[in-house]
């Protein structure tokens, strides 16, 4: 009973610290309710404008849920909520308390339309009100808002909020928003030379672009300072700009690889031209779309989880149609490279075109899990989360794949039938069947890829197309038959391709590394790594 | 490399379709029915788009057979498939026209492809309907343009940004797939801003060839020259494929509409299809129609889609209505001259007028382009577009762009006399140059 009291008062001083002062409230309700007849964009923002002059917290509600676009008119009380959606219909929520306030149907009620220009207005406007927000993360946003916005106005509830501020982190942030907000008032030099010094100590992108407005802007020692420190900032961002573009290459050559890998192995190991890898890796992605929808209808909490499962299916989906391939086609086609081309490629249309019945000609949407959203910032470094992970993956189906070549039996055999196939036969390795598996691993590799790049590309029959042609020049680049050629290959066509693009551009640079390989392949016909032994002979 | 196996390529694809044709040719069709010619891709990297305009030609059809047909015969459709494959484009034209005798062509989707049935459009005399948005800098006798031009979607989308509504943008990054319409549209819009004022350093062109999928430099590259100080826009002419890794990057790198808008010229509804919107709220997209268009007409279109597509979360988008609208042109000049004869037809074409899905009408002008409104709309969270602007009235479509030194002299108008696409009004005399 006492536990329950308590939490009962605990949950009424909570919504009096929530509430506005009823006399506020009034006002700011009138205020809101002239949403109701604003009738465009410039009439939006004057009443956006007008709350935000009020200064008070609890307007946050209502000018977010604008932002976001779910803030309703009524049509039959032009009264105005703050709609969520349940099931058909709205649920509307009070605009300022969030109290639940009744249901309405989508064709009863009229959403307040928003643009770009009204975000930034309420994105601004939100910055000055939750400075004094409790959450770090929230007091971040409102800083970095207004370093972007400078404004003189901004001076002084920045310098309460400094005063105020016990995170240090955050205290940096803040004073740097306060510096970019001098250098727009009419401060005295002193003042502002002091700021520039200040934000030229971010040195990032959004510094560079405010010091050249006021580069532009002022004169004098203001003037030289903000040149001097944009040209210090500038000569910082190359380096990043060369580390940018090492991640990068490395990324883009952990993709090569992802879809390489698995060549490797029927190409490489085995010989096999095989012009249908792209579409396992298509099989592969399709498979993590099924997984997906499957997960979306009856397990939405599993989402996050949706890759992790779709790995095995991936895997043995792809491996699955490639071990019936082997069986039913490539088998009767060993030693003839011709016909294997064209037959493969046959089975490359037949599949996609059996894709595109079953599934439809367009694209179909693969969500990314929480945990593969977003970025995160190592200095001037954006590193995105999907592609990290999928360099993470990559690796990591690398070295499993290395351990099954080299420290399995069935690797064993595998090498050994590529090396020598008669010698491995009359050892008793019943060379058929090792084939067959050594299709299906393949395969089955190119199926999990397709689970990684359905988070980066296009879910649709043309998917494999696109990485057929690359696969193959990391393969025979590399050297066919050594998965560390592969590795080798994959990274440093990715390196030299994002080295190339901000020069070349993207179209020019993919001509000049298909001539750079070309000319590799004159002087090494075998590629880096080349193989000893028959099989590159035969 | 894609080049050496090209030509296996084309073989295959067209063995593919050639099997695909024998099974699927109609019974010999008696002499009452009307033949109308369906030229979409249905396999390749196009078929992602232009299988849906063959399911909306078909629905068309469909519907008009159910009013009763045209001239008191049945319509039927005559499907081929032109397999992605350029050159295919101009068998399968000839073949539809010469053999199957169709009154008239609806198809096409890339401009390479429609260059390429141009001359048997003309040598057979025929009709195309093109209902995609393309490059303008052309008019031909024997093409109805049902798509935009580019001052019926560029002009009016870069002029939004400029408006203190779009955000006052000063800084331009044009970013194109490498082929001919971005690189024309692309030079139309940079003579277009410097007529405007706009300084050629604060302009940045760029292309990517098509299906690119990783977009971390050139996203960052944007980023970088977002950070001058001047409000910046990226103007995007990126096709097909190549948009989802694209909006996938600008997502991840936490590109925000608020800050650098991306308007995009080929990104609709279809494309949004394979994406999670939720990251990309408020970047844009210029169209003559959207899905989200609130009118009774459109209303009825979805509906009838849904109905005939089986499948209620199939889109509609822009292409689609410009073959309604061009659908519905063709009979109307048809019961005008009373006869299906191409010649008859071109020349009744000409001021025809049909309801849009807008809520407005479309008329056909002399210069065989359609005058549309022009729609400017932000990308929602559920993959819609919500229209933020839109132009007072309609919009005729000028094929030959004044911003050009090549073309801003020309004209075009196929009434009789002058009865030219591309009269020189300077010199006086049909047949002055464009750009292509």
């Amino acid at each position: 009973m006492i536990l329950i009291r308590a939490i009962g008062l605990m949950l009424l001083l909570l919504q009096g610290t929530l509430l506005p002062s009823n006399a506020s409230e009034a006002d700011l309700r009138v205020v809101i309710a002239k949403f109701a007849t604003a009738a465009n964009f410039p009439a939006i923002e004057a009443v956006v404008r007008e709350l935000a002059a009020s200064g008070d917290p609890a307007v946050e509600r209502p000018l977010a849920a604008l932002a976001e676009g779910s803030l309703y008119v009524r049509k039959a009380d032009s009264l105005v909520f703050v709609g969520k959606e349940s099931g058909d219909g709205i649920e509307l929520l009070d605009a300022l308390t969030g109290e639940r306030s009744g249901e309405a149907a989508k064709a009863d009620i009229t959403k307040i339309k928003v643009n770009n220009t009204l975000r930034r207005v309420i994105r601004d406007a939100l910055g000055t009100l939750t400075l004094g927000s409790k959450d770090p993360a929230v007091r971040i946003a409102a800083a970095d808002t207004m370093f972007k916005t400078p404004d003189a106005a901004n001076i002084e509830p920045l310098d309460t909020a400094i005063a105020n501020e016990s995170v240090a982190s955050v205290k940096a942030l803040l004073e740097q928003a306060r510096a970019a907000s001098v250098l727009v008032s009419d401060r005295p030099e002193a003042d502002k030379l002091a700021a520039i010094a200040l934000i030229g100590a971010r040195s990032d992108r959004d510094a560079v672009s405010l010091l050249t407005s006021v580069e532009a802007s002022s004169e004098g020692a203001v003037k030289d300072a903000a040149t001097a420190a944009i040209a210090n900032i500038n000569s910082t961002l190359a380096l990043w700009d060369a580390g940018q573009n090492v991640w990068y290459g490395i990324s883009l050559g952990s993709v090569l690889l992802l879809a390489a890998i698995g060549l490797a192995i029927t190409f490489g190991v085995m010989g096999v031209i095989n012009m249908a890898h792209g579409e396992m890796v298509m099989l592969g992605a399709y498979t993590t779309f099924v997984v997906q929808e499957v997960i979306r209808n009856s397990f939405p909490g599993l989402f996050d989880w949706s890759l992790v499962i779709a790995l095995p299916l991936a895997f043995l989906v792809a491996a699955l149609v490639g071990l019936v391939i082997e069986r039913g086609l490539i088998r009767f086609l060993y030693g003839r490279p011709l016909e294997t081309l064209l037959a493969t490629w046959g089975v490359s249309l037949i599949l996609q075109q059996a894709v595109r019945t079953i599934f439809g000609p367009t694209n179909q949407e693969v969500g990314n899990p929480s945990w593969m959203s977003g970025s995160f910032n190592i200095g001037q470094l954006a590193v995105t989360w999907n592609r990290l992970w999928i360099l993470v993956f990559a690796l990591g189906v690398f070295a499993v794949l290395l351990y099954v070549m080299k420290r399995t039996p069935w690797g064993l055999q595998m090498r050994a039938v590529t090396a020598n196939r008669r010698m491995a036969a009359s050892m008793g390795i019943r060379t058929p069947w090792v084939d067959a598996l050594t299709f299906a691993l393949g395969s089955g590799i190119a199926g999990i890829a397709g689970v990684a790049l359905s988070q980066i590309d296009n879910v649709s029959p043309n998917l494999g197309r696109g990485y057929i042609i690359d696969s193959f020049m990391v393969v025979v680049f590399g050297g066919v038959g050594n998965l560390w050629g592969t590795l080798v290959g994959a990274f440093s066509l990715g390196i030299v391709n994002k080295f190339l693009e901000p020069y070349a551009g993207a179209v020019l640079g993919k001509i000049v590394v298909l001539v750079l390989i070309i000319l590799f392949i004159q002087k090494r016909p075998r590629g880096l790594f080349a193989l000893k032994g028959r099989s590159v002979e035969a | 490399m894609r080049g050496s196996f090209s030509t296996i390529t084309k073989m295959f694809s067209a063995g593919v379709v050639t099997a695909g044709l024998l099974m699927s040719i109609p019974a010999r069709a008696a002499d009452d029915t009307i033949k109308v010619g369906i030229l979409h891709s249905l396999s390749g990297t196009m078929a992602i788009s232009e299988t849906t305009l063959k399911d909306a030609m078909l629905m068309l059809i469909e519907e008009q057979n159910a009013k009763g047909g045209l001239l008191g015969k049945k319509l039927e459709a005559v499907v081929v498939d032109p397999a992605s494959n350029w050159p295919l484009f101009a068998e399968k034209a000839r073949e539809l026209i010469s053999k199957d005798k169709v009154a008239a062509v609806f198809g096409c989707w890339t401009s390479v492809s429609r260059k390429s049935v141009l001359p048997v459009f003309s040598e057979l005399d025929n009709i195309l309907f093109y209902p995609v948005q393309y490059e303008g800098e052309e008019s031909e006798r024997n093409v109805f343009y049902t798509g935009a031009a580019p001052n019926q979607q560029a002009i009016p989308a870069v002029d939004y940004l400029m408006s203190e509504d779009g955000g006052s943008v000063k800084r331009w990054v044009l970013e194109g797939t490498d082929y001919v319409y971005p690189r024309t549209t692309n030079k139309i819009l940079e003579a277009y801003l410097k007529a405007k004022g706009v300084a050629a350093e604060d302009i940045m062109v760029n292309y990517t060839p098509f299906g690119f999928s990783d977009w971390q430099t050139e996203v960052s590259a944007i980023k970088k020259f977002g950070s001058a100080g001047k409000k910046t826009a990226v103007v995007s002419t990126v096709n097909g494929d190549a948009n989802v890794p694209f909006y996938k990057e600008l997502g991840n790198q936490g590109i925000k509409a608020e800050d650098i808008p991306v308007m995009a010229f080929s990104v609709g509804e279809e494309e949004l299809a394979g994406l999670d919107t939720a990251p990309l709220v408020g970047h844009l997209a210029a169209w003559n129609y959207f899905e989200s268009v609130d009118t009774p007409e459109n209303a009825k279109f979805i509906a009838d889609w849904h109905k005939f597509i089986k499948n209620d979360k199939r889109t509609t988008n822009d292409p689609m209505e410009a073959h309604y609208i061009g659908f519905n042109m063709w009979v109307k000049a048809v019961e005008k001259a009373g006869t299906t004869d191409p010649d008859k037809v071109i020349d009744a074409m000409v001021g025809v007028s049909v309801p849009n899905l807008t809520g407005g009408y479309s008329t056909m002008m002399p210069n065989h382009h359609i005058t549309k409104p022009v729609l400017i709309g932000e990308i929602q969270a559920d993959g819609q577009f919500e229209t933020v602007s839109q132009t007072p009235g309609l919009v005729m479509g000028d094929e030959w762009s004044d911003y050009l030194p090549d073309s801003k002299d020309l004209i075009s108008d196929w009434r009789a006399p002058l009865s030219c696409g591309n009269f020189n009004v300077a010199t006086g005399k049909c047949g002055g140059k464009g750009t292509n």
